[in-house]
Formats: structure tokens, sequence, C-alpha cells
């Protein structure tokens, strides 16, 4: 039985932050039962028994702002729609504010097993310098709250490169996470996106240059490995076993089903999107999708996605392009950005700080 | 008509003078345009040469005037080229004129090159008629500069029409002294055909039209007619005049007159500007004096950007010579730039028209290399070589001597900046010759000068250390022995051919210090460090290193949204087309244009 991923895309935000361009909507409580209605409409619509569904992930926006309720209805339906694998991980996102100690006993009774928090820092000045309605204490509460409620399978966010950051509040942030009694850390630079609030001089100049943001990076990934997060993509570390594995996913070229305004999906041999439009999700009785792609994952796009990953891209996957690699790799590996086995490469982390250049030099 | 109500002459003046405006209201004024039809400035035709408010090419237009007398004229008036690349083309226009007018700013006075045109115009005998323009401008001093006119070039000027050519203001004084001051023309029509060729164009449908002063005997229709220098001959299909827009056809031309033949001339390398026109069965005994074959000066690789572009290069650069005799071009290849080719030009303003009009009137993106003069090489072995590419220089062990091209440089400024003018002529190893006041304030300074040294921005960087007053003129005068050395630039360890050029010892290493840092402040950082070299032969005498990039990376595909990511790979290898790939250094063209214009 063929194996799938489903991505629930949940565009609601109790408040917007300011670098953040990704799709969301001011929650109210009728259009969130009306989002949901329409969210199970699709999944009766793509349902399809043969398919073997082993994660699910709620993004968004903020999922936590639906009901455990809600979230457990979506979770059905899919159970009833698709097979479900009984080892399936199923994620969601949330923000430390939305996660009260109930809400995350009621969450930890439906199937959801990992929690992704929307930490960003554990100081307070850059929480709210980011926007963040949370303090770090608040984080760390939510945290631990987890924890006791028996999740197993914490992932924590943490922002890196931002405004005025130095190596010590960055250090202190990763120590700090750390310590808390999570698996997974995903950390991202800070990238100011055209036409948000960020997106202004202010902000731009007190950013860190390149040679500063790289020595953060850099500085991150040595301080989360020495305490036992490994980097396994360009963006995520974990411990042991803890690798996310519907991330993972989209690096692997293998099939997820995205539902909701805003979602991808790559399913069935198509890469398309859903319109950044509640409304007319809500209106449409089964999303409108266009198609981006019709023949998705040749090489380009597998060495793009692959060399995200630690594990790397396979030589013997493109033989065509095998020695065309092997030619360009001596330059790449003297300078530190890549390494091989003879069957593997893969890039170091100066390789993956570089990996749009390094993804260039070897694809064109 | 008679001779003696034919009246043919040019116009004189600085750039920015008035002369192309002057040259409009004369046309107003004699209703050879009519007030509706006029555009602005109608002798420049090509659009540089209205945005530069210069005149590449010479033209001639015919125009019928009533004077005070009740008589009517026929006005010829020949617009000239005005700048120093074009020395030989202006001379020629003289020679079809008894007279010039000579136009003066009346706040500026007079500039280096309105001084050597009405010298030359002298030189030919010329009536010179002076006029005061633009006295309309709160700063214009008429009197100054009529009195600078009669001590500097020593014509009288204190009856000098004083005009405003913009606002119309006082012109029929001109059209005036044009009926009374210039003689008209002398010759026999009865004596075998002598006509000078003054300017040719290419008429894709008549062929090549020159345009001609009779100064013996006639020509029409039928004749066959033979051009002296190349021996060839045609047979004339059409003669006659040109008023302000179009070709007359007016079956015959005779001495005294100036006009245009068409003679299905296929080429426009057959009709020399300076060449004598006369009649295949009749001919005269000799040819008119003057006349010599211009050579390029100044040389540059040429290529497209886009390497795909190479045939539409070629294209175009075939049109332009179809109008201009003195553009050569021929195929070279450059390891770092490709295919494309070496052109050589007659100066400067030659060089930056020719490349314009490639990049504006055929819409080609182009790379050009530094420019090169012609250096004269006399190798050990006595072989003497002329070499107009730095690639070709040859190995220093086997020249006996070396040369370069010398100018004889005249400039005109304000007497305030004549110590910055000094400072800049010393730096590019000039010889002072003399230096003269031409009123109170203004001098004129004399210096001899390397070409290769004015070649690059000497005049860009003489405007800015003058506030934009000094004006700058020069002739060639031949070659003297120098110390040259090739300069090469490596990239990564490789030779970039299009980045080598020749200079003198005692510049290089500041030469190549600067370059270096020019083009690590041109090219990006990128994936790999690029150490930048400059070497004469083996030794390196300037490096630079521009540092491997650290962070260029897409931190997050969110709930796999790969989109963003494969633009962004597209956008790449868009971008990549814009660089040459020299090894795995990736070298932008503003890079290889950077290193042009150092001083700024």
């Amino acid at each position: 039985m063929r194996d799938l991923g489903i991505y629930i895309h949940v565009p609601f935000c109790g408040k917007k932050c300011g670098y953040c361009d990704f799709y969301s909507v001011g929650y109210t409580r009728q259009t969130a039962e009306e989002y949901v209605s329409a969210v199970l409409r699709n999944i009766r619509h793509y349902g399809d028994t043969e398919r073997k569904v082993s994660t699910v992930y709620f993004g968004g926006g903020t999922p936590s702002l639906l009901t455990s309720v809600q979230i457990g209805s979506i979770i059905d339906e899919i159970r009833n729609c698709f097979s479900i694998d009984e080892q399936a991980e199923i994620t969601i996102e949330a923000n430390p504010c939305t996660l009260s100690a109930e809400k995350l006993s009621e969450l930890r009774n439906t199937s959801v097993n990992r929690l992704s928090i929307g930490v960003q820092s554990m100081i307070d000045s850059e929480l709210k310098m980011l926007g963040r309605v949370h303090s770090a204490e608040r984080a760390e509460q939510a945290v631990l709250d987890a924890h006791r409620a028996g999740f197993e399978n914490i992932s924590c966010d943490l922002m890196i490169a931002l405004p005025g950051q130095k190596p010590d509040s960055l250090r202190y942030s990763a120590e700090k996470l750390t310590s808390l009694p999570i698996q997974h850390i995903s950390a991202y630079i800070l990238k100011t996106e055209e036409g948000t609030p960020f997106d202004c001089e202010d902000i731009k100049l007190r950013l860190p240059d390149e040679d500063g943001t790289a020595e953060l990076y850099l500085e991150m990934v040595r301080l989360l490995e020495e305490r036992g997060f490994m980097q396994y993509e360009v963006s995520n570390f974990a411990r042991a076993g803890f690798e996310s594995r519907h991330n993972c996913r989209y690096w692997k070229c293998e099939d997820y089903l995205g539902i909701g305004p805003a979602a991808h999906s790559c399913y069935n041999g198509r890469r398309f999107a859903v319109e950044r439009d509640i409304a007319k999700f809500i209106s449409d009785d089964v999303q409108q999708v266009t198609v981006t792609d019709e023949s998705p994952c040749g090489f380009e796009e597998y060495a793009m996605l692959r060399l995200r990953l630690k594990e790397g891209l396979y030589l013997g996957d493109f033989p065509e392009h095998r020695a065309d690699i092997e030619r360009k790799l001596p330059p790449l590996v003297k300078d530190g950005y890549a390494e091989t086995d003879g069957e593997r490469v893969w890039l170091t982390p100066k390789g993956f700080l570089m990996s749009n250049s390094v993804i260039e030099y070897l694809v064109f | 008509m008679a001779n003696d109500k034919i009246r043919n002459f040019c116009i004189i003046a600085h750039i920015d003078h008035g002369k192309s405006t002057l040259a409009d209201r004369i046309l107003e004024k004699t209703e050879t345009v009519a007030i509706r039809d006029m555009e602005d400035q109608l002798l420049d035709n090509m659009d540089i040469e209205r945005e530069r408010g210069i005149t590449i090419k010479a033209r001639a237009v015919r125009l019928k005037y009533t004077a005070q007398d009740g008589e009517d004229y026929i006005f010829n008036l020949i617009d000239t080229p005005g700048h120093v690349d074009f020395n030989y083309e202006v001379s020629r226009s003289l020679a079809a004129c008894e007279g010039a007018i000579l136009v003066v700013d009346a706040s500026q006075g007079i500039e280096a090159q309105t001084l050597a045109n009405t010298y030359l115009a002298i030189e030919h005998d010329l009536e010179v008629v002076p006029v005061v323009n633009k006295i309309d401008l709160p700063s214009a001093d008429p009197e100054r500069v009529c009195n600078e006119v009669e001590n500097v070039i020593g014509i009288p000027a204190m009856d000098a029409p004083r005009i405003s050519a913009k606002m119309g203001t006082n012109i029929e004084a001109v059209l005036e002294k044009i009926v009374t001051d210039i003689p008209a023309p002398v010759g026999d029509p009865e004596k075998p055909l002598k006509a000078l060729i003054f300017d040719s164009y290419y008429d894709s449908y008549k062929g090549v039209i020159i345009y001609v002063r009779v100064k013996e005997g006639r020509v029409k229709v039928g004749d066959n007619i033979r051009l002296m220098a190349t021996g060839a001959v045609f047979n004339v299909v059409e003669a006659g005049f040109m008023d302000a827009s179009n070709l007359v056809n007016s079956g015959s031309l005779e001495a005294g007159e100036v006009g245009y033949i068409a003679a299905s001339i296929k080429s426009i390398g057959d009709t020399r500007v300076g060449d004598t026109v006369t009649n295949d069965e009749r001919p005269c005994d000799e040819p008119l004096p003057g006349y010599r074959k211009v050579n390029p000066m100044v040389f540059s690789g040429i290529y497209p950007a886009d390497g795909a572009k190479y045939g539409d290069l070629r294209d175009a650069l075939e049109k332009l010579q179809l109008n201009d005799a003195s553009l050569s071009f021929e195929p070279e290849t450059s390891i770092a730039l490709g295919f494309g080719f070496r052109c050589g030009f007659l100066g400067l303003l030659h060089m930056e028209i020719i490349q314009e009009r490639l990049e504006r009137e055929y819409n080609l993106d182009l790379i050009t290399t530094a420019p090169s003069v012609i250096y004269k090489v006399t190798m050990t072995n006595g072989e003497v070589q002329y070499i107009d590419n730095p690639t070709n220089y040859p190995d220093p062990a086997l020249i006996q001597t070396a040369e370069e091209p010398m100018v004889k440089a005249s400039i005109l400024s304000p007497s305030d900046y004549v110590g910055n003018i000094m400072e800049l002529c010393q730096d590019r190893r000039g010889v002072f010759k003399d230096m003269k006041y031409l009123d109170d304030t203004r001098v004129e300074l004399h210096y001899e000068l390397p070409l290769n040294e004015i070649v690059y921005d000497f005049f860009d960087v003489l405007k800015s250390r003058t506030k934009g007053y000094a004006s700058f003129d020069y002739e060639m005068m031949g070659y003297v022995p120098s110390k040259l050395v090739k300069l090469d630039i490596l990239l990564n360890g490789e030779v970039v051919d299009a980045l080598s050029f020749i200079i003198h010892t005692d510049k290089a290493y500041s030469r190549a210090r600067k370059i270096a840092e020019k083009l690590k402040d041109n090219i990006p950082r990128q994936l790999f460090e690029v150490p930048i070299q400059a070497a004469i032969g083996g030794k390196i005498i300037a490096r630079e290193t521009v540092k491997a990039m650290r962070k260029d990376v897409l931190a997050k595909c969110y709930g796999g949204d790969i989109t963003r990511k494969k633009k962004l790979l597209e956008k790449q290898k868009e971008g990549k087309k814009r660089m040459r790939q020299l090894g795995t250094v990736e070298v932008p063209q503003e890079a290889f244009m950077s290193v042009l214009k150092l001083d700024s």
C-alpha cells in the first residue's frame, strides 16, 4: 500500500508576527467551524483507502487555535477515508499561549502525538521585538506542561540571526531550550520577507551581516549537536529517532497531500497548490488547485531537495548525472562544503549555509 | 543660376554653442522648412547627435534667400562634424566651402575645438564670419567675446552679429553677412569635371549617395564618372541637391554648386571622403589636393554579452560600416569573452558613438575591452610589427624597441584650473610645451601626451577637475620610443585575456593595484574564493582576493512549498547567463566594464 502524508493548513492567527508571510487570517469561531467542515469535505473528496497515511501535520497559522474536538474530528475523518498507520506521526504546531495544561491534556486524548511549539527565543526582549505574544517563561511552562500531559515528541522553533543578535544571546536561548524535555529543534535563519512589517530599514540595518549570520549558524549547529540534537536537515535538529518523518517527505520527494488555503501538495505525480483565500476554500465544494509541476522529482529537484538532508543524495539514483557530479565534487570537498563516501554526497554545515550556490554549481 | 548668386558655407562652433539651433533658424528664415514641419535641430538626424548636441556626420542642404538687395541667392549650408575624431572629415567639408560662420557663445567665449576648426578654416582660405550667440543669457558678455575673437584669432569681430538663435533674434543680420562677406564660388563649367567628395552615406534603394562640391566642369545624369583614388567608374543615375528633407534630382550639377550624385554604387569603401570625382571620358589632369585615407587610431574588442548574439553583432557592424567607412572590424576570439570583433575607430568619441549605436539601434548588450592604441614594435630580427591588441604583444625578450603614438594636445580653460590641469597632464606622462593667456582669465596650454594616456578617461577627468570648463583638442604627431610592458590580469591563477593591456613601466604598479581593487569590488563573492592577481611576465605585482561567500540558503521551505526554492534556482540559472564563466569563477559583465573607468 502506497504511503502518504497529509498536511492541513490552518490559516488562523490571534496576532500576525512581523516577520511572517505565511497565509493567515484573523480567528473567529464561526469561520473556524466553516473551515473545519470544508477540510472534512476535502478529506472525503480525496479519500483513498488504498493509501496508507503515516504522517499528518497541522501547520499554520496557529493550528492550536482549533478546539481539540475539531482537531479530533479531522483526524477521525482521515482515519475513515484513508488507511491510517497505527504508528502515524501526527503533529500540531502550537503557539505557547494557546497551550494551557487543560488544552494539552485534551490534545493528548486525540491521536496527536507530536507538538511543534513556536518558541523562537528564550529571551523576552527578542520575543517582543519579533512581535510574539508569549514570554520566555510562558514558553518554558508550555513545554513542561506538554511533557507532563504525556507528550514525548516535542519540537521547538528557534530563530537565529535576529536583529542585534550576538553569539551570546543565541547560546543562552539554545542552552535554555536544550535543557527542556524536548526531542527536536527547528532553527531558522530569519529572513525579511518582502511586504512584511520586517521589510523595513529599521529592522534590516540591525540584522547581522552575511559573515555574522554565518558565524551564528555554525555556532548554533555546534551547540545543538554538542547537546545531542543532531543536524539532519538545513534547519532541523533531533535526538536520535526523533527526526520529523513528515518534513522528511518533502526532501525525499515522497507524496504529501495538502488541504486548506495556501496548502501545497506533491500527490499522484503532480505538484499543486491551493489559492490563498479562506473564503473561497470554505465556499468551494472541493478546494481549487493550480498545478505547478506536471512531472515533479526530476534530477534538478531531486538534487535540490535531497541536499537539504544530511543524508544527502545517492549518486546511483541518477546514473546519467553521476560523472558530472563526481567531476565537480573535488573543489567542494576541498573547501569543506561537501563530503562523500563514494555512494552518497552530503553537505557540511558550511555547505548548508551555501546550499543555493552549491546546488547551482552541482546541477548546472 | 549664376555663380555670383551662390554662397557655400559651413558653421563652426563648440558643442552647445548653438550651431544646430542657428542652422534651424536659418532654414526657418529661408522658408526651406515649413514651420509646422520643423523638428528641433533638423540637420542632426541621428538620435545620438541630437542628445549629445554634436554632429557626427556632415550633411548639406540648399536654401533660397531673397536678400535686402532684392536678389535671390542660393545658400549651400554644409554641416560639419565638430569633433577632433572627425578632423579629416571637417577639413574636407571646409574644402567644399568659401566661408564659415564662427558661432561663439556670448558667455563662454572661445573653446579649444572652435579654435582648432577656425584655424583649419583659415588654412583653407575660408572667409570667417564671426557670430556671437546666446545674447539672451544673463551672463552674456558679447563685448568681451568679440575682443577675444579679435585677440586670439586675429579677425575683425566688432561688427559681428549678436544673436540669439534660440529666440530667433537678429538672424537676418547673419543671412546678410553671408551674402555680403562670403565670396561667391569660382570655377569654369566648361572645363573637365573635378568635384570633391565631402561625405557619403548608404541608401538601401539608391546605393551610396555621395555629397560633392563641383569645383570645375559639370556632371549630369547618364555621365560616366570616375572616382580618382579608387579608379572605380559608375554611371550617374541622379544628380541634384538636398532641400531640408529630400533629395531633389535636378539632373545636373555644375562648377560652384554643392549637391549629390547617385550612381548605383554598392560599397561605401569606393567613395572615400576627400576623393575627386571626374568624367571618365574627359578626365581632369590631376585630382584635388589633400586626399588621404583615414586610419583608425583606437582599437577595442567588442563582444556580445550573450554569446548567441554574435551573428547579430556582425550584422549590426556591417550595417554601420555601410555608412561609416572609417569603422573597421575583424573577428577575434577571447578565451574570456568568446567570439567578438576587434574594432578600429578614429578616436574615443567615434568609439563611444559606435558602441552606443550598437546598443541602442541594434539592441545589443555589449562587453567592450579597454581601448588600445597601435604600438609599433621593432623585433630583435629587425621586423616591425604594429600591435593593436594587447593579447598579441610579443615576448619582451624578442623586442628591440617599442614605440607609442603621441599627440599634440591643446587645452583651453579658465586660469583658475591651470594647477589641476598641469597635475593631470603630468600624471599622464605629458610634456609641457607652452601656455599662453587668451585674456585675463583664460589660458591655452599645449602638451605632448601619449595617446594611450588619453584613450581611457582623460577627457572625463579633465572635465571633473575643471568643473566642466576646460575644452580639449588634439592632433596626432607620430611615434616615440617608450618603455612599455604588457600587464596581465589573472583570476584564480588563469590569465583573462580580455583584461590584458599595454602600459608604460612607470605606471604599471599603480594601475595594477587599481584594477585589482576595482575587480575585487565588482566580482561578487561566490562559492569559491577568487584570487585576483596582476602580473608582468611571470611576476605578480598586485594581488587581491574576493573572499568566498558565507551564506546563500533558503532556510525554510514551509509545508512542502518548494515553488520558491525552484524559482530561486531558475533565477540563479538565468543570472549565470549574464556571467562569464572562467573556470570556476563567475565574472559579471560589470567587472569587465569597471576596469575601463579607473578614476571614477
